[in-house]
């Protein structure tokens, strides 16, 4: 790399540390890939610990401890003081179903800064059929008001689609209800799990219109007491999202193994390489790796993305559903109207919106054994 | 919007930090799942918030700092701790 293009890349913002797969849950649109990493290659603790120690040192100011479940770490108490030890902001992303009081706690004491908390319905019907997991929505109650006892800042976050999208004013009622600061209602994204159940969970145009503007409404309401942030479900957009504000722009992603990627689903393009924290710097990693150079910036993007005056707004939109769309992570986001391939897009959310409604649950199999 | 009195005592929530950001340079303020990079002003405003201050203190001491009239500090203080409130980023004690 020349010292101008190092110049030009900013550090990133902020780290996802995916601790492990495992997950007492089974969501059927989980963002974890298809092949699910095994207990066997998790990193330890130590390792952890330095890359917490480089990642600050790289400039990130905040990790989100995530999953799977990220509490059936054992160590996840020294992993959390390992991040304040770095100066780092953290972050737990759990289903919590598995974290009792005295752990918790714990967790508090080390100095967990912040704890998001899923929610898969509003209802516990709706909960344990999503989760595939009886008895977790009553669970997570209780784990919300103990989370707020304590005295954590509490994130609601519920992923939206054909089977819960119905309960918009129900999930906004809850996050209110359990003392929540925020409220999260992100469409289901079709990666991973949710492209093998997308027929199952993708809503109507309708069906998305109406939903946003429930979203809009208790914004308008709960303004100053709640905070809401919506992920907009895209097949049925004019324009694409700004995929992670850009290839390797602000974030990054280490799997339960080390391995680092520019986003959560990036693995599902099969002609990248990403470099593993066991052997690299997370900094070499950063600004050097060809998988964090392959789509950065806008130098990889198509004529009309060139011409386009929000290529610097939207960066193309995501490389994962060019490549599953289109057949070239290379090719513009076909979500956007100047695609030649936005029709084809529009009319199989049409047609998946009639699909079935059987979920295919998230577990690990012989079939879909990681590396 | 909601209104901010001079007598009202400032504090940054449980969860909500500002410390500085030495690899890109200036001071940040970090929120569940969000970083607001501060300007010098707002490092300035924010860095006065100690959970104690009353929102008139904080405006006499920056008048003292910046030498500027009472009226446009009070405005500008007011409005940049009412915008923070609505984010929950800041609370009145």
């Amino acid at each position: 790399m020349t010292p101008s293009q190092a110049h030009a890349v900013q550090p990133p913002m902020g780290m996802l540390a995916e601790l492990t797969h495992r997950c007492p849950l089974q969501c059927p649109y989980c963002s974890n890939p298809v092949a699910l990493e095994r207990r066997r290659h998790e990193l330890d603790t130590a390792t952890w610990r330095r890359v917490f120690a480089e990642a600050a040192e790289l400039g990130v100011l905040q990790v989100h401890l995530s999953g799977g479940e990220p509490a059936l770490r054992p160590d996840l108490p020294e992993l959390v003081a390992a991040c304040v030890d770095a100066g780092l902001y953290s972050n737990l992303i759990t289903a919590g179903v598995n974290i009792d009081r005295a752990r918790l706690e714990t967790l508090a004491e080390a100095g967990l800064d912040h704890v998001q908390l899923s929610f898969q319905g509003a209802t516990p019907e709706v909960t344990d059929h999503v989760a595939n997991m009886s008895g977790a929505h009553a669970r997570k109650r209780a784990f919300a008001a103990e989370v707020t006892d304590v005295g954590l800042p509490l994130t609601l976050n519920a992923v939206i689609h054909r089977a819960n999208l119905h309960q918009i004013d129900d999930f906004v009622d809850l996050a209110v209800e359990l003392g929540a600061r925020r409220l999260e209602i992100a469409h289901a994204q079709y990666y991973g799990w949710a492209l093998v159940n997308r027929a199952a969970l993708m809503p109507s145009r309708e069906q998305v219109m109406a939903a946003v503007e429930r979203v809009e409404a208790a914004r308008e309401r709960l303004q100053g007491r709640l905070v809401i942030d919506a992920v907009v479900p895209d097949y049925h957009a004019r324009l694409p999202k700004p995929c992670m504000n850009g290839w390797g722009r602000q974030s990054l992603n280490v799997t339960p193994s080390g391995k680092v990627l520019p986003c959560h689903a990036a693995e599902t393009i099969p002609h990248l390489t990403f470099w593993n924290v066991a052997e690299h710097a997370l900094s070499d990693i950063w600004y050097d790796s060809p998988a964090f150079n392959a789509y950065r910036g806008t130098h990889w993007m198509p004529e009309t993305c060139q011409d386009c005056e929000r290529k610097e707004i939207d960066w193309g939109g995501c490389r994962c559903q060019a490549l599953m769309l289109t057949g070239d992570a290379a090719q513009m986001d076909p979500v956007c109207e100047k695609s030649p391939y936005h029709d084809e897009v529009q009319t199989l959310a049409v047609r998946d919106a009639s699909g079935t409604s059987e979920f295919t649950y998230r577990r690990f199999s012989r079939a879909t054994e990681g590396a | 919007m909601t209104a901010i009195q001079e007598s009202d005592i400032v504090r940054l929530p449980r969860g909500v930090r500002l410390r500085e950001d030495k690899r890109r340079g200036g001071w940040v303020l970090l929120a569940p799942e969000r970083v607001f990079q501060l300007d010098g002003i707002a490092q300035a405003v924010v860095g006065q918030v100690d959970g104690e201050r009353s929102v008139g203190t904080i405006i006499d001491r920056l008048c003292e700092t910046y030498q500027a009239p009472r009226e446009r500090i009070a405005q500008d203080v007011t409005a940049m701790f009412a915008g923070l409130v609505e984010k929950r980023v800041l609370e009145v004690a």
